[in-house]
């Protein structure tokens, strides 16, 4: 029992132990010679839907028409732990994307991923002048840019036109309220058939990145410690959330959450019209257009807080990333990858026609070519809003969140009741995490 | 003759070796380096020492504790009720005189069902919304709790997945019940003891063993709970492996973190793999409470057997 119990013990412990870190590369070496030896890069992505792979794979096609010297191999359906472990185990692929921003401060800090800088001035290319300022928020951190954004995500309203019953979409919290509770359709005995709107964190997309924006809350201060609990915006979210989960039922509320298809099915439940109105990201078009084409639908930018009127417009902001890990062993074939998928304009613009995602930089925004309809015009006009803002990256990024959401559960819920002790602990927890992994 | 003296004196280690090189490649290496990182900070690229500083935070970490609360309400509630309920489905197997084959294959086959499977099995039957139970519940007029939805609920929706797969337990508990001498029940019945009585004094001391084997089994298998905690938290929360939705374990409301969960989400998640040592550390020294406190109760078995 013993000897069981110690190779537990110890199976436990290797797992949490291993080798040492890896040694920081020496930096992006360019050649000047022009000799175009045939080359092969390694490329991860994580696309898997079958529309959006197609439209990628034809990307990569347009790339290898531009430098017929360079074979992409391409892997799908990969996550940045495979990622993480790849560059730690000194096997790394030559490129690799990210749907996620989350990680962009640890994936620099780290130097998990190469600065592009250098490549960037080599190749005189202006960031500033490419892309839109909001992006620099999240592909650098500390004056590293370690990724490059390919395509970015808006979220907006969408809302169901024969649920609405006429109404146009609201534009404050109250009016999304009021509008919640008139369309909302419920047995006598309060079971719901059909919800106006799903107020609780809980629900697909209502994660306080993106309904935070509804209020302009603010996430961190300048040195990255907590404003959560300081911020008076985060209070009035969440009041408004849990008045309105109130009027529902909670329990009545969870219990119609539950009954939901899943969230990239055609079983989504605005796609199944079980939600008059949902917050979602701009590629549902796509995603209508292939499983419900029949749906008649519109979009909106996302309400705001009733005193914040002027800021109506603005949305939440983030985008697919894409980098050279540390150790890459053709760096310099990466690197024309890399710039052909995140600034040629030809290629951005034909893969957001196809899988309708925001282009990611100026000149392909406004683009001749980029098709446009109302529907994803509206994303668009929220990409370009002023206030519109992102999640700047943070070395805890994935735990801050984590850590407010779990508070946003507690208190929608009516298990935890006073809301100002309940935001001073997120704070404690994301300040004391901050001393844990980053010192200060 | 020095040499041969030499020779003497190395030829056991050369003997012990293959265990000697194994137990430390396996076990003193990894718990000095584990040790080591515990004083660093070290996200896995980058090494920084800092003193007490892993320490310091996991004592006021409150998810640590409430992970370390969750785990002992496993093994306190879970592992007892496992091993009642696997001895007395096996009394009840063992004593069928028609159709025991089809009983016996019935109940064991879930404990061959894999961890996963049976989770999202549970998580679907249970749903509060759509699951066959609160379907046949309603039909009586009775409201089934959102099971594992409300953390009240959680630990005991675990439990009865713990239950439901307990066949592993009724082999041996029928393997120890059928090796029972009979002519010991024989005597007590001429003495006048009942079922209860027989069961009491005879099948218990005689089956002691196997009973303390499934304890001890059951609490080590408890401190390493993971799978079917994650795998129950991801489905009922409904999260979504989406940019942006960020899942959380031990939903709801950290009524199912347990330890190792907690574990491996610092280590293999925030990459705070210093402070994921010092959880590491504090598994491997709570192992050796239990096991030291077991190894003694085999000791006395020992000598009662003598």
């Amino acid at each position: 029992m013993k000897r069981s119990l110690a190779i537990s013990a110890v199976a436990g412990l290797a797992l949490v132990t291993g080798c040492t870190a890896g040694t920081e590369s020496p930096g992006p070496a360019l050649k000047s010679a022009t000799a175009n030896d045939p080359v092969t890069v390694e490329f991860w992505h994580g696309f898997t839907a079958d529309n959006e792979l197609k439209a990628f794979e034809d990307t990569l096609a347009g790339f290898k028409q531009k430098f017929p010297w360079i074979t992409v191999k391409a892997t799908k359906a990969i996550q940045d732990d495979q990622i993480l472990q790849a560059v730690r185990g000194g096997n790394p692929p030559d490129v690799a994307l990210s749907f996620t921003t989350d990680s962009v401060a640890q994936f620099c800090k780290a130097g998990i991923f190469q600065d592009l800088n250098p490549y960037l001035a080599a190749g005189k290319i202006d960031a500033t002048a490419l892309f839109p300022k909001v992006i620099a928020e999240y592909t650098q951190y500390e004056g590293k840019r370690c990724v490059m954004p390919m395509l970015a995500d808006t979220y907006g309203l969408y809302y169901n036109k024969k649920l609405m019953k006429g109404n146009q979409p609201p534009k404050t919290l109250s009016e999304l309220a009021d509008l919640t509770k008139k369309l909302t359709v419920r047995d006598a005995d309060g079971t719901i058939k059909v919800a106006g709107f799903m107020p609780t964190s809980q629900m697909y997309e209502n994660a306080p990145i993106h309904t935070g924006v509804m209020v302009g809350a603010k996430w961190t201060n300048p040195d990255g410690t907590s404003a959560i609990g300081s911020d008076p915006a985060w209070k009035t979210l969440m009041k408004w959330q849990k008045d309105l989960t109130g009027w529902f039922g909670y329990d009545k509320l969870e219990k119609f959450r539950k009954s939901f298809g899943d969230e990239w099915s055609a079983d989504n439940p605005f796609q199944k019209g079980k939600v008059a109105m949902a917050i979602d990201g701009e590629w549902r078009n796509a995603m209508i257009a292939a499983d419900a084409p029949d749906l008649d639908y519109g979009t909106a930018p996302l309400p705001v807080a009733d005193d914040q009127a002027d800021r109506y417009g603005a949305g939440f902001i983030a985008g697919t990333v894409i980098g050279i890990p540390r150790g890459a062993k053709h760096q310099e074939a990466a690197w024309e990858l890399v710039k052909y998928l995140t600034t040629d304009t030809d290629a951005l613009v034909t893969l957001s026609n196809a899988i309708r995602n925001v282009p990611s930089t100026l000149p392909a925004l406004q683009s001749p070519d980029l098709k446009k309809d109302p529907n994803f015009q509206t994303f668009l006009d929220v990409f370009a809003n002023p206030n519109s803002s992102t999640l700047p990256a943070h070395v805890n990024s994935v735990f801050n969140q984590q850590t407010l959401q779990e508070a946003q559960i507690a208190w929608e819920s009516g298990r935890a009741s006073d809301l100002d002790a309940l935001l001073a602990d997120v704070d404690k927890k994301i300040n004391e995490k901050l001393k844990l992994t980053a010192g200060g | 003759m020095a040499a041969i003296t030499l020779g003497n004196r190395l030829r056991p280690l050369a003997y012990l070796s293959p265990w000697l090189i194994g137990f430390a490649l396996f076990f003193v290496y990894p718990l000095i380096s584990t040790v080591y990182f515990s004083f660093q900070r070290y996200d896995l690229f980058t090494l920084e020492p800092v003193g007490l500083l892993n320490y310091r935070y996991f004592l006021q970490d409150d998810a640590a504790w409430t992970s370390i609360r969750n785990t002992l309400w496993l093994v306190v509630v879970m592992v007892p009720l496992r091993v009642v309920f696997g001895l007395g489905v096996a009394q009840l197997v063992t004593r069928l005189k028609a159709g025991a084959g089809i009983f016996r294959t019935i109940f064991y086959l879930p404990s061959l069902v894999p961890l996963v499977a049976g989770t999202l099995g549970f998580v679907y039957l249970l749903n509060p919304a759509t699951g066959p139970v609160q379907a046949i519940l309603g039909a009586v007029g009775v409201r089934s709790p959102d099971w594992f939805g409300d953390p009240a609920w959680s630990k005991w929706g675990l439990t009865m997945l713990a239950l439901w797969s307990v066949g592993d337990l009724m082999v041996i508990f029928m393997a120890a019940l059928l090796d029972v001498p009979k002519q010991l029940y024989e005597a007590a019945a001429l003495d006048g003891a009942t079922g209860w009585r027989q069961f009491v004094h005879i099948t218990l001391p005689v089956i002691r063993p196997v009973l303390m084997f499934a304890a001890v089994t059951g609490v080590i298998q408890t401190l390493q709970y993971f799978t079917q905690a994650m795998v129950a938290a991801r489905v009922a929360s409904g999260a979504t492996d989406s940019a942006g939705s960020v899942f959380v374990p031990g939903y709801p409301d950290q009524s199912t973190l347990t330890f190792p969960e907690w574990l491996f989400h610092q280590g293999f998640r925030d990459f705070a793999m210093g402070y994921a040592c010092v959880l590491a550390l504090v598994l491997f020294a709570v192992s050796m409470v239990f096991t030291l406190i077991l190894l003694r109760q085999f000791r006395g078995f020992g000598e009662e057997d003598a």
